[in-house]
């Protein structure tokens, strides 16, 4: 084979290009890998049953805090999910106009937010206001991170539908609000679940958010109105301690935690698999 | 022949922009209808005035009377909801709805405006899809997805889809411009069929196909209307000059 100038800038470019692929999957691979060796040792059924042992006993889980995960993000998901939807059709079908922009640009805003802010937010309007750390704090504050993303997948899911649609819709002699009811949320649907799922794998894993709002406890849950332990908190609380023996505890959480948001995205993959491959 | 729908000084803008200038015309009931002239002289925009879709466009201005039997469907008070079940449209790209199999397509007109008994669904998508000449293609495959079908079976499609709400008025914008010859062919019979229990109106950009399908012929030039008349006669003895240049394909 003849080089020329043509086919080695080819050869070139296709090597640069290999080459950011490695280096943006090596540390996804490398986490993987490290949380998979040091948590797999950790994990067994009491690990996922179980409640804490004091440090020095053997034995005990992270069962309370895999309900609590499970608690605080079903409660943020109450919160979030439809309040982050019907703002997303609100700026598709009504939001072209000034009010419309100034939400678009407050969500936008709020999606740059960073994650302890909204920890904050929910410390001072719910803690401070109930004079207890809970559950609810904790919800409201990790909603505070879902809604924009929500709203945002939602509204571009939405504007994904074609206009030629619409009007079929309301030649039919459809009502303007069935139609956007039932043709467009209908048509968009396999995106606005795909978002919800991100918004909620990504609010999973938030940490941050939940230290001063459902800050943990070693116990079942009490109610929404008690603290609760979460995944991420009690990863968090594990691993600045100085004994090895609740470090590999965090690291089993830790992989528990990466399972739990691999299971919704494979999730995400089926729901986007349509039924009829569009 | 009765006029099943009289058209009287319509006007129509999108916001400064005046795009139909004084239309009078008249359509007569169990006849085609074809609207002819070059692109951007108002053919699209005046159908959409027929079932008040023209509306629906942001600052979108309209000013005139369109009687349908005798009552305008512009007086106040009247909901366009109302008027476009009664006037059906078929429009220049098939859009059947993509999430929904081809029996949903059909039924998606009676279902959202409340119909919910089986029977008279199945019996109304059965016989829509006759009418349009498509149930022997799909018969077998109603569950399957409406996006699934070929161009032209998708534009039978919305045919039927259009049918089954029981309008009296079929409007089609440029209905085959996306179709190749075969699928034109059959959609043109079709039409045929239809005008025995329906008034056609046809937007077209095809003056063979304004020739072969329809009684009357209205030319559209820069928003205004040159010449209406019997398509034999306009297609043979145009009594205006730039209704003959256009036919010749001397421009557009």
């Amino acid at each position: 084979m003849r080089w020329n100038k043509r086919k080695l800038t080819d050869r070139i470019m296709s090597f640069l290009a290999a080459s950011c692929v490695v280096i943006a999957v090596v540390p996804l691979l490398s986490i993987l890998y490290t949380v998979t060796v040091n948590g797999l040792s950790s994990i067994n059924i009491d690990f996922l049953t179980k409640l804490p042992r004091p440090v020095g006993e053997a034995g005990g889980g992270l069962g309370n805090a895999i309900e609590g995960t499970f608690i605080v993000v079903g409660i943020a998901c109450i919160i979030g999910l439809p309040a982050g939807i019907l703002s997303g059709v609100y700026l598709s079908e009504y939001g072209d106009n000034r009010f419309g922009r100034f939400v678009s640009f407050v969500a936008d805003v709020l999606a740059g937010t960073p994650s302890i802010v909204a920890g904050i937010f929910g410390y001072a309007f719910i803690v401070l206001y109930f004079g207890s750390f809970s559950a609810i704090a904790g919800g409201v504050a990790l909603s505070v991170l879902m809604v924009p993303i929500v709203t945002r997948t939602t509204e571009e899911s939405l504007k994904l539908v074609p206009g030629s649609i619409r009007e079929a819709s309301l030649a039919l002699g459809i009502p303007g609000w069935k139609t956007t009811l039932y043709i467009i949320i209908s048509t968009a649907r396999g995106g606005i679940i795909t978002g919800a799922l991100l918004s909620i794998a990504r609010i999973s894993g938030e940490t941050a958010p939940l230290l001063f709002t459902s800050f943990g406890n070693m116990f079942w849950a009490g109610g929404i109105d008690k603290p609760v332990s979460t995944l991420p908190v009690q990863i968090y609380t594990y691993a600045i301690t100085p004994f090895p023996d609740w470090h590999a505890k965090a690291w089993g959480g830790a992989l528990v935690l990466i399972i739990l948001i691999l299971i919704l995205n494979i999730g995400v993959r089926l729901f986007t698999k349509k039924k009829y491959g569009m | 022949m009765q006029n099943k729908i009289t058209v009287e000084a319509l006007n129509a803008w999108f916001g400064a922009k005046h795009v139909l200038k004084n239309i009078n015309l008249c359509f007569q009931e169990n006849r085609i209808t074809a609207i002819i002239g070059p692109s951007g002289c108002g053919k699209s925009t005046f159908i959409r005035c027929l079932n008040r879709m023209h509306e629906v466009v942001p600052h979108a201005k309209i000013s005139g009377t369109v009687l349908v039997d005798g009552r305008d469907i512009y007086e106040n008070g009247t909901d366009p909801v109302d008027i476009r079940r009664c006037i059906g449209m078929v429009f220049q790209k098939p859009n059947p709805f993509p999430t929904m199999s081809i029996y949903d397509n059909v039924a998606a007109g009676l279902k959202l405006n409340g119909v919910k008994d089986k029977r008279i669904l199945d019996k109304a998508v059965e016989e829509s899809l006759k009418k349009a000449a498509l149930w022997d293609e799909v018969k077998n495959d109603l569950n399957k997805s409406g996006v699934s079908l070929s161009g032209g079976q998708q534009q039978r499609l919305c045919i039927a889809r259009a049918l089954a709400v029981e309008p009296r008025i079929i409007l089609f914008d440029e209905p085959c411009s996306a179709l190749d010859p075969i699928s034109t062919s059959k959609i043109e019979d079709l039409m045929i069929d239809l005008k025995e229990k329906y008034t056609l109106v046809i937007v077209t950009h095809n003056m063979q196909q304004a020739a072969r399908v329809s009684d009357f012929t209205a030319f559209f030039l820069m928003g205004e209307m040159i010449e209406f008349g019997d398509t034999k006669q306009i297609f043979k003895n145009p009594k205006e000059k730039s209704t003959e240049d256009y036919i010749t394909g001397r421009f557009g």
